[in-house]
């Protein structure tokens, strides 16, 4: 899916690689036992640590290593055994240390893969750079008092992950899909909750152009947090836009960093005092480098569990679905064990049809996550089940489905309560064939003067006599015989 | 109550087991003692109160046979360490009004021990300094004098008060932190004793930071044995400081064995540079032929790397400190000068905040790790550091101890250097080497210069083998037979 920007001196080609900030999802904090819970009243999670009191000094979080080792596993990329985190001085009044803790050098994993699953059901590879381990910074608050800013140090010191792809996208879409791809792997593995909108996982996009066929690495562009996949897609298709705009002017970009502004769809630049520093990075003489054997990553990764990819290849194999099928499935961990509770036993490709056209658009309806679905695995199931003994036809599922969505019901209970069973008696059908065609002598004319296609106008009208209950394909044979009488 | 100033800490603690006094007279003693000398300025806080208190329930808990090693024993804490409830100031203006919820580790396992505290020693301010005279509390004075000369006289720095209040018999003992002679220097210049663990050996918790890689706390005494009581009271393994070793402290008392013979003591002829001061020199052969004479074994030593020691240390020290004094920012705690802007804020803090020779590490640090300088300077530094280290490691293959003078001169008069840098950061020229190594070190009274005034020897050894520097420095102290300096009841 190529996303090719067609300027007046030619095409031109977008590259992109991501910075994203993954909150580890740690109860204490990176180098303090503060709790990390979200939502909490203003500056009553902070130690004399995340303080920056006199004399305190970091602990390493044991969690947050082993959190930063299983996603960096997750991610197929090299764990380093040895790591340095190292100081990034810098001056604001919501990081009270006057330097964040983070790695520069030496970080705790190195280069590994992600795939991207494209809508169209084809994958790209896309190269991890690194993922370190770094402290948040407290929340300046500037919109409470006119002159003055609050400031709430309930985030500070909380662990993150910073996880720094390679410059290999080359389309909005595939920064969708990799934002997409890498939250979907991180709730497998439970180290990020991955919401962006609690700013649990939050985005920088490096961007630049070049024309097509060039493999030159222009000028990039920082678009700094960004918190919705959406708007991480937009932010990239202006920023390439307005780069192909000035280029094609004559002009040259400015390495910058730039803040997306989502109400005018624009990026414009940040103050340059928001980040002209020199953050004079030295190893902090106050933690000593972080060294692990191969027995610890190993231990860490025989308790990782099977992930999208291998999840993915599993479905393709074992239930025969589609590459789009399967990557829909396993994006997250949880419908993808709905779908293998329902399929258990089951026609897989039906059960995939029903989760993917039925059951999400009903839960994207409501606003509802799987976990909250009010259609269980076990009321799907017999659902399917009662199409397949022909108990009722698809259609009638269908309105089952709708009832079961609205009101959680066992679809047995709505069949019977309804009286939705399907009619598979000749009996009645006969009588409703008879009816129709003393109704309708024209068509029965017709029909037998060849015009073959009457045969579904039929079969509606007997449908529509039985109230849609007459098993499809007996009306279907009793009709042919007996207008063929 | 003079007698009972004139104690050493061991003899208090002894008297105080047989009931000879309480710690209540002991302590009372030395308030008194501190408040006659309030002219030497070694204390920014006084806690008398809180003394005389703590001393109550020191002798209750002699009563009921529940006494620590250190029960009813009045020490002075330099006042870097955060003292729960009491004013904390590390002698600079920003942190004006700063009382710490917490108290230092150190701080803690003394009071544990049983010690009472008499107040905040003063120092140099964020322990930058070799003089006591970059305290915003004003210079200490030191308690000796040079003969027939009437000048008042640096106890040197940083831990400037805590050795001034030991000499002048204003405590039994202090804590001192040296991060590149700290300890030592104002010990030799003070004329008693002070001891700098192996880095790693006491937690840093709780002290208020300078240099994070060289920072360590340790004793500061009248006698070898009180350093060795007090530093077990002082040292172990901290879990809230990553950098403090998970080793056991050994009984540093029971290693003053008084027995040298076979030790192998490297002389190092580096620190004989032309021009050393005759006095020092003469006194260092004297340490030589006593430890020969207790039956060491001399070996002259080469640490080639030493002459880049000093300005090492002026990258690294200050580099850290650049980054550690950042949160002294106005927005917490301490002095804050309001701006027009959170920047305009944050510069005339610093500006009123910190004195001159804060700034200049400040800067010198800032300069150091900036981009474009950083691999010329800190990674430079950092690698020379390491030779530096490796120099003791080949000498520690073939010695046991290293014995060196521990200043190139005596105390000098305040004022004398105070305008230039560089001939004051020479002071630290012998002690800045064990530091950047993380040796742990002794500066023992030796001697009087023909002026009357103290001098100092060091006692170096490898990593975690203090006891080793307490033997031999206990060998020392009794062959030099150093007078102390002379009680005179008022001072």
């Amino acid at each position: 899916m190529s996303f090719i920007i067609k300027g007046e001196t030619g095409d031109w080609e977008t590259v992109i690689g991501l910075e994203v900030h993954a909150q580890v999802v740690s109860k204490s904090k990176l180098f303090s036992a503060a709790p990390t819970t979200f939502g909490a009243e203003p500056n009553t999670q902070v130690s004399f640590v995340d303080a920056g009191m006199p004399g305190m000094l970091p602990v390493i979080n044991d969690v947050c290593v082993e959190y930063a080792v299983r996603t960096g596993l997750g991610l197929k990329a090299r764990i380093n055994n040895r790591s340095v985190f190292a100081r990034k001085n810098y001056f604001y009044a919501d990081l009270p240390q006057g330097y964040q803790i983070s790695q520069f050098e030496l970080p705790i994993v190195g280069e590994g893969t992600l795939i991207l699953d494209m809508p169209d059901g084809e994958s790209r590879e896309v190269g991890i750079e690194r993922l370190h381990l770094e402290q948040d910074a407290g929340k300046s608050i500037h919109d409470l008092h006119p002159d003055k800013t609050f400031i709430d140090l309930n985030r500070c010191g909380v662990a993150l992950m910073e996880i720094v792809s390679k410059p290999d996208m080359r389309s909005p879409d595939e920064a969708g899909a990799y934002l997409r791809k890498l939250r979907s792997i991180v709730r497998y593995l439970e180290t990020c909750d991955g919401n962006m909108d609690e700013g649990s996982m939050r985005c920088d996009a490096n961007v630049s152009v070049r024309p097509v066929g060039s493999d030159e690495l222009r000028t990039r562009c920082e678009i700094k947090n960004v918190n919705s996949v959406r708007f991480v897609m937009q932010a990239i298709e202006h920023e390439a836009r307005r780069h192909v705009d000035v280029y094609e002017a004559g002009g040259d970009i400015a390495q910058e960093t730039r803040l997306y502004d989502t109400s005018k769809s624009e990026t414009r630049p940040m103050r340059s005092k928001e980040f002209a520093h020199d953050y004079r990075y030295f190893p902090d003489p106050d933690l000593l480098p972080l060294e692990f054997d191969d027995a610890y990553v190993e231990e860490i990764r025989s308790t990782l569990p099977e992930l999208p990819d291998d999840k993915k290849e599993r479905f393709m194999a074992d239930y025969s679905l589609s590459a789009y099928d399967a990557g829909v499935l396993v994006v997250e961990k949880e419908t993808a064990a709905y779908f293998e509770d329902v399929a258990s036993g089951r026609d897989a490709k039906v059960v995939a049809n029903w989760v993917i056209s039925n059951l999400f658009g009903a839960l994207n309806k409501k606003g509802l996550s799987i976990s909250d679905s009010p259609v269980s695995a076990l009321n799907l199931g017999k659902l399917i089940d009662l199409i397949s003994d022909e108990t009722i036809s698809g259609r009638i599922a269908k309105e089952v489905f709708e009832v079961m969505v609205d009101e959680g019901k066992d679809p047995d209970a709505i069949v019977e309560e309804k009286g939705l069973r399907q009619i598979t008696d000749t009996g009645p059908i006969e009588d409703a064939i008879v009816k129709v065609m003393e109704e309708s002598p024209g068509k029965v004319e017709e029909y037998r003067g060849g015009k073959d296609k009457l045969i579904g106008w039929f079969v509606g009208q007997v449908m529509k006599q039985t109230g849609g209950k007459a098993n499809p394909g007996m009306v279907n044979d009793l009709l042919r015989k007996k207008l063929a009488e | 109550m003079t007698d009972l100033i004139s104690l050493d800490l061991a003899g208090a603690r002894e008297g105080l087991n047989n009931g000879d006094f309480s710690a209540v007279e002991l302590t009372q003693a030395h308030i008194k003692a501190m408040g006659a000398h309030r002219d030497l300025n070694t204390f920014i806080t006084e806690t008398p109160d809180l003394a005389i208190e703590r001393a109550k329930e020191a002798d209750h808990n002699r009563q009921q046979d529940q006494a620590g090693d250190l029960e009813g024993i009045p020490l002075g804490i330099k006042d870097l360490f955060c003292t729960e409830g009491v004013l904390t100031t590390a002698a600079s203006h920003i942190l004006d009004g700063f009382t710490p919820p917490y108290e230092s580790t150190v701080t803690a396992k003394l009071k544990e021990a049983g010690a009472i505290f008499l107040g905040k020693t003063n120092l140099d301010e964020f322990a930058m300094g070799s003089s006591n005279e970059s305290s915003h509390y004003g210079p200490v004075h030191n308690p000796w004098k040079a003969n027939g000369d009437p000048r008042v006289l640096v106890p040197g720095g940083s831990s400037g008060g805590s050795a001034a209040a030991v000499a002048a018999h204003l405590c039994l003992g202090a804590t001192g932190t040296d991060t590149g002679g700290s300890i030592r220097q104002p010990a030799s210049f003070c004329g008693v004793v002070g001891m700098k663990p192996t880095y790693g050996r006491c937690s840093r918790w709780g002290i208020v930071a300078f240099s994070s890689s060289l920072d360590q706390a340790g004793p500061m005494t009248r006698t070898v044995r009180d350093a060795a009581i007090l530093l077990n009271a002082m040292a172990g393994h901290d879990p809230k400081d990553s950098t403090s070793a998970d080793a056991s402290v050994p009984d540093f008392e029971a290693a003053l064995t008084g027995d040298v013979k076979g030790l192998r003591i490297g002389i190092p002829a580096e620190y004989r540079p032309d021009g050393l001061n005759s006095e020092i020199a003469t006194l260092w052969g004297k340490g030589v032929s006593w430890l020969k004479d207790a039956g060491a074994e001399i070996v002259e030593i080469t640490l080639p790397h030493t002459k880049y020691a000093l300005p090492t240390y002026y990258i690294v020290a200050p580099a850290e400190a650049s980054s550690n004094l950042a949160r002294y920012d106005g927005v917490r705690f301490g002095l804050r000068v309001e701006g027009e802007s959170l920047d305009d804020m944050y510069s005339k803090t610093r500006a009123a905040g910190f004195g001159d020779e804060v700034k200049r590490r400040v800067l010198i640090g800032t300069y150091a790790l900036s981009a474009g300088y950083y691999d010329a300077y800190y990674l430079k530094a950092q690698k020379v550091r390491q030779l530096i280290y490796q120099d003791f490691i080949s000498a520690f293959d073939s010695v046991d101890a290293i014995l060196t003078p521990t200043t190139p001169s005596p105390a000098f008069p305040i004022g004398e250097k105070s305008d230039d840098p560089v001939s004051m950061y020479l002071n630290d020229v012998f002690t800045v080497p064990a530091s950047l190594a993380g040796l742990p070190g002794i500066s023992v009274p030796a001697g009087l210069s023909g002026d009357g005034l103290p001098l100092g020897l060091q006692v170096l050894t490898k990593r975690w083998d203090e006891e080793t520097v307490f033997r031999v420095a206990g060998v020392l102290e009794e062959a030099a037979a150093f007078p102390g300096l002379p009680l005179t009841g008022e001072g």
